[in-house]
C-alpha cells in the first residue's frame, strides 16, 4: 500500500502512535548531535538540520530546507532500544545457606522507532540473527523486539562516511519495516510511504494522504539513486571474508595498532555490535544480588581475561578482533556480514581510523603480490 | 513487527544458577579440589563427556568448569576446580553443605560413541584430565566396544597429578595401556619423567582405526597433536577441547570467539583439523 | 636375541657409520646389566663410559642442598645415557640409577676420546650424533621451563 502525504502529516503518525499507547522515539537535536529519544511532537525531529561528517569529525549544520530528516546518521543507533546498555536478569537472594533467583520479567513497553535508516533496519535484522535467531534467544531482546514497530526512512543524502551500497545495506530498505518513508525535496516537499505490514498499513490509513503518482515513485527513487552514486563503493564486500581470514598477521595490524586507542567507542557507536558481560552487583550486606547484563566490548583487555591472563593482549589483537569479526568471521558464525556501512565507527573514532581504508590497504599488498 | 520471529529456547533460564549443595569435596593437589554436588530441588543435570556447567559462587561469579563425573553411572555432578582467580578460589573454598549455584550442560560432546570399534588415544596434561574422566570411564565401562586403550597423563610432578590412585587402579582393574610423565620427579617416582610428548613414540595404536582425545594447556595439545600426526593419525581423528574466557555460556555475548567458531556454542571439543590453523595465529 | 654388532649398527646414535668405525666402536663395547636400585653413577664421577639401554629405565636424579634429590629425567630403551664423556672436564653431572632391571651397552668412553683426537672423521660423526642429542634433550628442558602446567597469576 503507497501514499503521499505532506510534511504536516508527520505529526498524525506520532499523534496515532501515542494515541495508540505507543511510545515514539525518534531523531532529535540534543548535544550538537542527533540522537534518538522519546518524542511526542514531530516538532522535536532535526527539521532544517544536516550532519557532516568526517574520519574522527562531526557537526550539525543549519540546512536551507526544513526537511525532516536531512542528515545520515547520529551516534546512537536503534541497539540501545532493543540490546539495552544494561538490563537486570535477575534477582538472586541468600536463603538460609541456599539461594534463590527471581527473574526478572522482559521489557514490553511498545516502542514505535520513528526514523530507521535502512542500514539500521539491516543491523536490526543482523542483530535479530544473532540474538534471537541461535540456540538460545536472548529474551530481553525478543520482548523488546515484538513490541517494536519499524518506520523507516531512506536516504537521501549520505555522509562521507556512509558506504551502506557498498554493504548492500542502502540507501534504500527493501524489508523489515512496518512503514517506509522516502523524503523527497524537490520542490514540493512531500514524503512517499509504503506500507510493509498489516500494521504498518494500518497505520498509513490513518494518515491525511494522497494517492501515490508515478511521478512520486520516481521522483522517491532519484533520492535514492542519487545519495547511491553520491557513495560509490568504498568497500568491496564481494572477497573481504577470505581477504581477511588470509592475511591474519598482516603487517597493517601494526599500523593500525600504532593509532587505535582502544577506547571502545567504534563497539559503542556500532549498530551491530552485540557483546555484553554479565556482572553481579551485591547489595552491601551480602544478602542480596542482581545479574546485569551490561554492553562490553572486545577492545578491552579484560574481555578476553582468564586466570591471571588474556588471550588478546595487544591492541593490534584486538582491532584485528574487530575487524575480522566484523567483516569476516560473523559470516561463519552467523551467514551474514556484521558491518551495514552506517559509517558510524569511522565518525567517533577519536584517531579517524577508517574501516574502508583499512581493508583497502590490506587487499593493496595482496594485490601488489599477485 | 515487520517479520516473522521464530523462538527458540529461551536465554534466561539457562541464565539463572540453580541451587546444589556440596555433598562432597575432596583435595587433589595443592591448588586443585573435586567438588560433588547434588540438586537442592529435583533432578541433577546431566552433563555429557566434554560438556561444562558455569558454576557459581554467590556474590563472587562464575566461571566455566569442565563435567568430571562418571555420567554413565553418577548420580551426582562432579567437578574438579583449580583456585586461581576470585570465583574458583570461592568455589574450592565450599564446604560440604555449601550450597553453590549450577546452570548448564553446556557446549559439546566427546565423540566416543563414534570411537566404538577403534584404537583409543586419550592424552592429558596436569588439570587436564577432568575433563577426559568422563569419556575415560565411558571407555573402560564398554571395554570390549573400543579396541586398545592408551591412556598417556602427563604433568609438572607426581604431586601435581589428580586422582592419581584412581588412574593407577585403571591399570589395575581395567585393559588399558597407561602411561605416567612428569616434568621433574623427585626419587620416590617410578614413573617416567620428561615431556609427556615422549610417550607417543612407544605408544601402541594403529594409527588407521583410532581416535585421539586431548586436553591440556594449549602449548601441550599442539605438540601432542604434531606427535599424533606423526604417528599417522589424521588430524579429523584429533580432538581436543578448547578454554576460552566465558560470560553467558550460551552464544549471546560474544567473550569466547576463536576467529570463527564460538567455543561455548560450536565446541569446546573440536577436531585438530578444524582449530590448528586457528591456533596456529598468536592472540587469535 | 642380537649381536652386540646388531644392536650397535642399528641404533640411532651409531647409524650411517662406515664398517671400519663400527668395528672399532664395537671394541670398545661391551653387555652389562643393573639391578633395580642399583646406582649405575654418582654425579662427580670421571665420565669414561656411557651407555646404550637395550632394556629398561634409568633415572637422572640431581642432589639439591635441603631438599629431595630432584629426578630430572629418565631414558628408556633405545636411548642413550652420558654425553659427559665427550665434553669436558669429563665428569657425570647427575646420579644414575636403574629403576628397574636394565640390560644396556657399556662403551669406554676414554677409549673412543683417544681415537677421535686421531681420527677426526669419526671424531665429528660422534660429535654430530652427540650435539643431536644434547639439542633434543635441551629443548625438552627448556620446554618444562615455560611451566605449561603453572597458573598465569601474574
Amino acid at each position: 500500500m503507497r501514499a503521499v502525504f505532506a510534511p504536516e502529516a508527520l505529526e498524525a503518525i506520532v499523534e496515532v502512535l501515542r494515541r495508540r499507547d505507543w511510545r515514539v522515539v525518534a531523531p532529535t537535536v540534543r548535544d550538537k548531535a542527533i540522537i534518538y529519544d522519546e518524542i511526542t511532537s514531530a516538532a522535536e525531529l532535526p527539521v532544517g538540520w544536516k550532519d557532516v561528517q568526517a574520519p574522527g569529525s562531526y557537526k550539525l549544520e543549519r540546512r536551507d530546507d526544513e526537511a525532516r530528516f536531512g542528515y545520515a546518521v547520529g551516534p546512537q543507533s536503534w541497539k540501545r532500544e532493543l540490546l539495552a546498555p544494561s538490563v537486570r536478569l535477575l534477582q538472586i537472594e541468600r536463603t538460609n545457606g541456599s539461594f534463590k533467583a527471581a527473574k526478572d520479567a522482559a521489557e514490553t513497553k511498545r516502542t514505535a522507532f520513528f526514523g530507521v535508516r535502512p542500514c539500521e533496519v539491516a543491523a536490526i535484522k543482523i542483530q535479530d540473527r544473532v540474538l534471537i535467531g541461535g540456540p538460545y534467544a536472548d529474551e530481553d531482546y525478543l520482548a523488546r523486539r515484538k513490541s517494536s514497530f519499524v518506520i523507516a526512512v531512506n536516504c537521501g543524502e549520505p555522509a562521507a562516511n556512509c558506504f551502506c551500497a557498498s554493504m548492500g545495506t542502502g540507501p534504500k530498505a527493501e524489508d523489515g519495516y512496518d512503514l517506509v518513508l522516502t523524503e523527497i525535496l524537490d520542490g514540493s516537499h512531500r514524503f512517499l510511504a509504503e506500507a510493509g505490514t498489516d500494521e504498518g498499513a494500518e497505520l498509513l490509513a490513518e494518515l491525511p494522504q494522497q494517492p501515490a503518482e508515478e511521478a512520486d515513485v520516481t521522483a522517491a527513487e532519484k533520492v535514492t539513486d542519487v545519495a547511491r552514486e553520491r557513495m560509490g563503493i568504498t568497500l568491496d564486500r564481494s572477497d573481504v571474508h577470505d581477504l581477511l581470514l588470509a592475511n591474519l598477521e598482516h603487517e597493517r595490524y601494526d599500523d593500525v595498532a600504532k593509532r587505535c586507542l582502544a577506547c571502545t567507542n567504534c563497539t559503542l557507536a556500532c549498530p551491530t555490535c552485540f557483546c555484553t558481560t554479565v556482572d553481579d552487583a551485591n547489595s552491601l550486606s551480602g544478602e542480596a544480588t542482581e545479574r546485569i547484563r551490561l554492553w562490553d566490548s572486545c577492545f578491552t583487555l579484560q574481555y578476553s581475561e582468564m586466570h591471571g591472563g588474556g588471550t588478546r593482549r595487544e591492541t593490534k589483537s584486538r582491532y584485528r578482533q574487530w575487524l575480522t569479526h566484523k567483516l569476516s568471521t560473523w559470516n561463519d558464525q552467523f551467514d551474514t556480514l556484521g558491518c551495514v556501512g552506517c559509517g558510524r565507527c569511522i565518525t567517533w573514532c577519536p584517531v579517524g581510523i577508517d574501516i574502508r581504508e583499512e581493508v583497502g590497504a590490506i587487499r593493496a599488498t595482496q594485490e601488489a603480490k599477485s | 513487527m515487520a517479520q516473522t520471529l521464530t523462538e527458540t529456547a529461551g536465554s534466561l533460564e539457562a541464565m539463572t544458577p540453580v541451587p546444589y549443595a556440596v555433598t562432597a569435596k575432596r583435595q587433589d593437589t595443592y591448588d586443585t579440589w573435586t567438588l560433588e554436588l547434588e540438586p537442592q530441588n529435583g533432578a541433577p543435570i546431566v552433563p555429557g563427556p566434554g560438556q561444562f556447567n558455569m558454576l557459581y559462587a554467590f556474590g563472587v561469579g562464575e566461571v566455566p568448569i569442565s563435567n568430571a563425573g562418571n555420567f554413565d553411572t553418577d548420580e551426582r555432578l562432579v567437578h574438579t576446580i583449580r583456585a586461581v582467580g576470585a570465583v574458583t578460589k570461592a568455589l574450592c573454598a565450599a564446604e560440604v553443605g555449601t550450597v553453590i549455584g549450577v546452570r548448564g550442560p553446556f557446549g559439546n560432546t566427546w565423540p566416543i560413541e563414534d570411537a566404538k570399534g577403534k584404537d583409543v588415544v586419550i592424552v592429558a596434561g596436569g588439570i587436564g584430565l577432568p575433563p577426559l574422566r568422563p569419556a575415560i570411564y565411558h571407555v573402560l565401562k564398554n571395554r570390549k566396544d573400543y579396541g586398545r586403550f592408551v591412556l598417556l597423563y602427563g604433568a609438572r610432578t607426581p604431586s601435581d597429578m589428580v586422582f592419581l590412585d584412581e588412574v593407577k587402579s585403571w591399570q589395575c582393574n581395567y585393559d588399558v595401556d597407561l602411561d605416567l610423565i612428569v616434568d621433574a620427579g623427585d626419587t620416590d617416582w617410578k614413573g617416567k619423567v620428561g615431556l609427556v610428548t615422549k610417550l607417543i613414540p612407544p605408544a601402541e595404536f594403529d594409527a588407521d582405526d583410532a581416535r585421539g582425545f586431548i586436553v591440556g594447556p594449549e602449548i601441550m595439545m599442539k605438540f601432542v597433536a604434531q606427535e599424533l600426526i606423526n604417528r599417522d593419525l589424521p588430524a579429523e581423528s584429533i580432538y581436543v577441547s578448547l578454554e576460552r574466557t566465558m560470560r553467558c555460556g550460551v552464544g549471546l555475548c560474544g567473550h569466547c570467539q576463536v576467529g570463527p567458531t564460538i567455543v561455548c556454542r560450536d565446541g569446546a571439543v573440536y577436531t585438530w583439523a578444524e582449530v590448528e590453523n586457528l591456533l596456529a595465529v598468536k592472540e587469535l | 636375541m642380537k649381536t652386540l654388532d646388531a644392536v650397535i649398527a642399528e641404533s640411532p646414535v651409531f647409524f650411517g657409520l662406515t664398517q671400519e668405525q663400527l668395528e672399532f666402536i664395537v671394541g670398545c663395547a661391551q653387555n652389562v646389566h643393573f639391578e633395580e636400585g642399583q646406582r649405575i653413577v654418582k654425579a662427580g664421577d670421571s665420565a669414561d663410559t656411557f651407555y646404550l639401554i637395550r632394556m629398561g629405565e634409568v633415572a637422572l636424579d640431581l642432589d639439591v642442598p635441603n631438599k629431595k634429590p630432584v629426578r630430572i629425567d629418565t631414558v628408556e630403551a633405545g636411548q642413550v645415557v652420558g654425553w659427559s664423556w665427550l665434553i669436558p672436564p669429563y665428569e657425570w653431572k647427575y646420579d644414575v640409577t636403574a629403576t628397574e632391571l636394565v640390560r644396556a651397552v657399556a662403551f669406554d668412553g676414554a677409549c673412543l676420546r683417544g681415537k677421535c683426537d686421531t681420527d677426526t672423521a669419526l671424531g665429528y660423526e660422534l660429535l654430530s650424533r652427540f650435539a643431536l642429542i644434547l639439542v633434543g634433550r635441551l629443548q625438552a628442558t627448556r620446554f618444562r621451563l615455560l611451566d605449561i602446567y603453572g597458573t598465569d597469576t601474574h
